[in-house]
């Protein structure tokens, strides 16, 4: 087989994007879990050693990131549970694009009050607000 | 077949089949979807928890983990989303490293990597969580 094929295996579409993105938001999130696992074990140092890791995620730029991590995990999750219905669910196949539309649709319902939440300090902070 | 994953690798041209048969792959594969289902409520939960519940990440520091894991739930919880988190995504990185590294010998050190370091941290968190001292320092 050649190792560059011409064209592409796959013909495009929600299928292969929602596929795609299931991938990069995978590798993502199990990175982020390696470094996660590691800056929790340090509660095994010091309190201090582990305080001070965590105020990291406290910082505006690493609580946007943290955004970023939710959002990858909850399309992950919910694009999941859209393909088990597409594996398990009889009528899954036939329902697999108008899942994926509630999937993006719960995605923003959820991310738009999250974001709201998660971002809440680091916006008071930076631009100020009465206390 | 689904539209949106592949159960097997037979669909892949030039895929390597082995010779002698194993339901390794039907395992994994089923695997991923009912260790999918129960981290979608690890998971979220604990992002909810972690990160939107409370003031978030705010008001997470040491006194904070000492609290939670002073409750065996959370201890539990937290074991079992660890291990399951851990596999589900080593098996999800196996087979994007069985997709993508075309080489047998890329693929087989690339894999080697994998397994090593997910073993170590999954071995390095059951540690923290059954050792955790809130005494400490």
């Amino acid at each position: 087989m050649a190792a560059t094929p011409v064209g592409t295996l796959y013909a495009g579409g929600q299928g292969m994007w929602s596929w795609v993105a299931q991938r990069i938001t995978g590798i993502a999130v199990f990175f982020f879990l390696y470094v996660h696992v590691l800056d929790t074990a340090l509660v095994r140092v010091s309190p201090e050693a582990y305080d001070l890791v965590i105020a990291t995620y406290k910082t505006p730029i690493v609580n946007l990131l943290e955004v970023g991590l939710v959002g990858a995990v909850l399309y992950h999750a919910l694009n999941g549970l859209r393909v088990i219905a597409v594996d398990f669910w009889a009528k899954g196949p036939r329902y697999q694009k108008q899942m994926l539309w509630t999937v993006v649709g719960v995605w923003v319902i959820v991310m738009v009050p999250g974001t709201y939440y998660m971002m809440k300090h680091t916006v008071e902070a930076l631009f100020g607000s009465t206390p | 077949m689904s539209v949106s994953d592949r159960p097997l690798d037979l669909a892949l041209p030039g895929a390597r089949r082995s010779k002698q048969r194993s339901n390794f792959e039907l395992y994994s594969w089923i695997f991923m979807r009912v260790s999918g289902i129960v981290l979608v409520f690890l998971v979220l939960g604990h992002l909810f928890i972690m990160n939107i519940l409370d003031g978030g990440v705010q008001r997470i520091n040491f006194a904070f983990v000492a609290g939670r894991w002073a409750s065996p739930f959370w201890q539990i919880w937290d074991l079992a989303m660890l291990w399951l988190a851990m596999l589900h995504g080593t098996n999800g990185l196996r087979t994007i490293i069985n997709d993508y590294a075309e080489r047998d010998q890329t693929r087989f050190w690339l894999k080697m990597l994998l397994y090593v370091s997910s073993a170590f941290i999954i071995l390095l968190g059951t540690l923290v969580i059954f050792t955790f001292d809130p005494n400490l320092g």
